[in-house]
């Protein structure tokens, strides 16, 4: 085969992956998510401010809440820390987070720098929960239901417009 | 009627975009004089259409015209003026034009400057960018039109975000795009070599300083854009390997590549077919982030409104783009490969070197931004790559890279005999390995292997550098002994070194401590005192804050007051933190504000940062070296 021929086919193998990412109609932001009407993935992580205790699906249950995941290096986390605050403290609605793939002391810096807006972080250190979570790129942000069901899934920065858009009407929807 | 006169200058262009695209490539084709000096006139034209649709959407911004949807959606009143200027460029719609009238700019420019260039070849290179331009115009004419009305208008705007209201933000856009979209030059006299199938060294010596002009102003967009991060987001960090920064960083690095492998292409006629795939690569590098940045593919702080038709468009437009460049390449790169040779010990060998180091560390990176992506397309799994994983994956290629920087500067074309090049390196090797040991022993009173490699490589590319200039100072010859390309390449090289030196010490040695502080309280972190003064209210023009002051000393000697600030946008409604730095050549220390814990108290970040500076004066530094090298008497000449 001639060898000046091979930059083509690499440029054309990228683009057709570029073509399918855009296809399918994916919006990074509406990410589905396979567990979407299932229970919660089971998991059980120490706490991020005291490891000795730890924080599971259990403590979902019985409330509607958010999950957020985060960590220190992603930028997008920085951006919505913001509005989690805001969000904690008007307490409508209890969050919870796991902290993922993330050093501890830098974790509990940031926080202890710009606010805890969690209930409780879970310390994923290794990253295995959001596996589980399906997780594709910090921040994500999941709603579960009293019944500990994923409802939704929002990935990327949250901010007021997508919370009002895409989080309240289904908050509603569930207390209904 | 202003914003219908902006378009209506943008529908003129596109026409003159299209006469410019395809009237001077028929004219070479057909060797016609007439239609190839339709070249100059219609670039002309269409940079001057591009300002009046520039200047039209600087004026609804700056006159608060909110009956214009892109204005509603990124300004508001009391923003200050120099914002509402820069709003013009924060979201999708206006940074589009901009790309568009940097591109004008950069075509007027080649059809002005161009001394000796056959009217043949600079005929094909301005129809080829007025191609591009074609592409550009009806990107944004078809899907993203920034004068669209907004009827009935709003009274008051969604306000700029709060995070690109800074300085850095004005200026940042603007040069990383004036690199960026400079790529295009050298891929237009890439298509424009290969439309003819004629590539010389002359043509080498054409493309370089466009290359390198566009080179420099990616490198300092890039170090502006690491700096804002710094400062802005709040917790001192400079490189976050976000899918966007790693966009602009990928056609740097293979520009890096294109700017070596020409100089083999100019001095030597070798690595032709080489060259060209580099200038194809690196536009359609830029090419790829505009993509990532637009289409909504990836998630980053850096992306703009997601709409999938932009995405379809864009990716339509780089598959024509890079699919027609690369069949003429695998056309014509075959007849220009010559066979001439040259030693293993030679400086074409360490150019070669230079370059596959760079395409791995391109790769590297375009892995690690894509593989999330290709991964969840095949078979639907998520995988996620963070900066950890660059950090490792990146070191690989760079530390052979700046080990061998030092050597093939020394090196002779063709071929280096071994004695007198080990007599010149020895002294100078043996230097770097005793600096990279004693330096941060000395400074810094610790020292383990990745310590001394980062030192060590750092002093020895600032000692190679130095080499010649030193030796042409000290034979009283001044700037004679030495020429402006040798000159700038050691320049470059010497902010390579120290770059590489503020890397390794900050991420060494720095110190990020976060305490609770009383007002009054005073703590110590790196053997300085940072005394908690006072706490007062301060008003914006668009927000409020909360802003401590810290007073900094040294045993009893005072050093300096920082002022961190909390931010409250009026508009919006979010908090920025906005860090107080008191900078100095060997240290930044760095304080940001965060909540109240307490009555009176505040939990505070101080971080201690040696040599940070090092990093973006490094950056600057390679750019003023690649802008001596344009000074070079050769490139003024007409012909050799």
């Amino acid at each position: 085969m001639n060898r000046y021929l091979i930059p083509l086919f690499v440029m054309i193998a990228m683009i057709s992956f570029l073509l399918l990412g855009l296809g399918d109609g994916r919006d990074p932001s509406k990410l589905p998510s396979q567990y979407i009407g299932k229970p919660a993935p089971d998991f059980n992580l120490p706490m991020l401010t005291d490891l000795s205790r730890t924080l599971s699906t259990s403590t979902l249950k019985g409330q509607v809440s958010l999950v957020n995941i985060w960590a220190t290096w992603c930028v997008g986390c920085r951006v919505e820390h913001g509005f989690l605050m805001e969000l904690a403290n008007s307490e409508t609605i209890p969050i919870y987070a796991i902290n993922w793939r993330d050093n501890r002391s830098d974790a509990l810096n940031f926080l202890g720098q710009l606010g805890n807006p969690y209930i409780a972080s879970g310390f994923d250190r290794d990253g295995r929960v959001g596996i589980d979570w399906g997780v594709y790129g910090a921040p994500e942000t999941f709603l579960i239901n009293n019944k500990g069901i994923v409802v939704y899934r929002f990935t990327g920065p949250l901010n007021r417009i997508f919370w009002e858009q895409e989080f309240v009407p289904r908050i509603a929807e569930i207390e209904n | 009627m202003i914003p219908e006169i902006g378009h209506f200058a943008l529908i003129l262009a596109l026409s003159l975009a299209v006469c410019q695209g395809v009237l001077p490539l028929v004219g070479a084709h057909r060797d016609d004089k007439a239609l190839m000096s339709v070249a100059r006139s219609t670039s002309f034209g269409q940079l001057f259409f591009v300002m009046i649709s520039f200047g039209c959407l600087i004026w609804v911004f700056i006159n608060d015209d909110f009956s214009v949807l892109y204005v509603a959606s990124n300004s508001q009143l009391s923003l200050p003026t120099p914002y509402k200027i820069s709003a013009v460029w924060s979201a999708h719609e206006g940074s589009l034009l901009m790309w568009i009238l940097i591109l004008a700019i950069w075509t007027a420019a080649v059809a002005k400057f161009n001394p000796g260039i056959p009217q043949k070849l600079i005929s094909r290179v301005i129809g080829v960018l007025g191609l591009l331009s074609v592409g550009f115009l009806l990107f944004i004419l078809l899907t993203s039109n920034p004068f669209e009305r907004l009827i009935p208008a709003a009274l008051d705007g969604a306000d700029l975000n709060p995070l690109l209201q800074d300085p850095g933000l004005v200026i940042h856009p603007p040069i990383l795009y004036i690199g960026y979209v400079g790529f295009s030059v050298a891929f237009a006299f890439a298509i424009a070599a290969m439309i003819s199938g004629e590539l010389d060294q002359n043509w080498a010596r054409w493309t370089r300083p466009w290359t390198t002009l566009a080179w420099l102003f990616l490198t300092i967009g890039i170090a502006l854009g690491s700096w804002w991060a710094y400062y802005e987001l709040g917790w001192g960090g400079w490189w976050f390997w976000d899918p966007v920064e790693n966009a602009s960083f990928m056609p740097w690095l293979i520009g890096t590549a294109l700017i070596h492998s020409l100089a083999v292409t100019e001095r030597r006629g070798l690595f032709k077919s080489w060259t060209l795939l580099l200038a194809i690569t690196a536009f359609s590098l830029s090419l790829l982030g505009t993509f990532l940045v637009r289409s909504g593919i990836i998630v980053s702080v850096h992306a703009f409104a997601t709409d999938p038709t932009r995405g379809f468009f864009i990716l339509a437009f780089l598959a024509i783009v890079v699919i027609g460049a690369l069949l003429l390449y695998a056309w014509r790169a075959p007849a220009l490969d010559s066979n001439v040779g040259f030693s293993p010990l030679s400086r074409e060998t360490f150019l070669l070197l230079n370059n596959v180091l760079l395409v791995i560390a391109t790769t590297l990176v375009l892995f690690g931004t894509l593989a999330p992506l290709i991964v969840e397309i095949l078979n639907g799994g998520k995988i996620s790559i963070g900066a950890p994983w660059f950090e490792i994956a990146f070191l690989i290629p760079m530390i052979p890279l700046v080990l061998l920087l030092g050597l093939g500067m020394h090196t002779a074309w063709r071929k280096q005999s071994s004695g007198p090049w080990i007599r010149l390196l020895r002294l100078p090797a043996i230097a770097a390995v005793v600096i990279g040991v004693a330096l941060p022993l000395m400074f810094y009173e610790r020292v383990n292997l990745l310590l001394i490699i980062g030192c060590g490589s750092a002093a020895w590319i600032v000692i190679s550098s130095l080499i010649q200039p030193v030796r042409s100072w000290s034979q009283k010859k001044g700037t004679a002994g030495i020429t402006r390309s040798a000159l700038g390449m050691s320049i470059a090289h010497l902010g390579m070194g120290l770059f590489v030196i503020g890397v390794t010490i900050t991420s060494a040695f720095g110190i990020e401590s976060d305490r609770a502080m009383r007002i009054g309280e005073s703590l110590e972190v790196a053997g300085l005192q940072f005394e908690f003064r006072e706490l007062r209210e301060v008003q914006g023009p668009n927000y409020k804050a909360i802003e401590g002051v810290l007073e900094i000393r040294d045993g009893g000697e005072f050093i300096g007051i920082v002022r961190p600030q909390k931010r409250q946008y009026l508009v919006q409604k979010n908090w920025m933190t906005e860090a107080g730095i008191h900078p100095t050549w060997n240290k930044d220390l760095f304080v940001a504000l965060g909540d109240e814990i307490g009555d009176d108290t505040w939990s505070v970040r101080i971080q201690y940062k040696p040599m940070i500076r090092f990093i973006w004066i490094g950056a600057f530094i390679m750019a003023v070296g690649g802008l001596v090298t344009l000074t070079d008497r050769r490139y003024r000449k007409v012909v050799i």
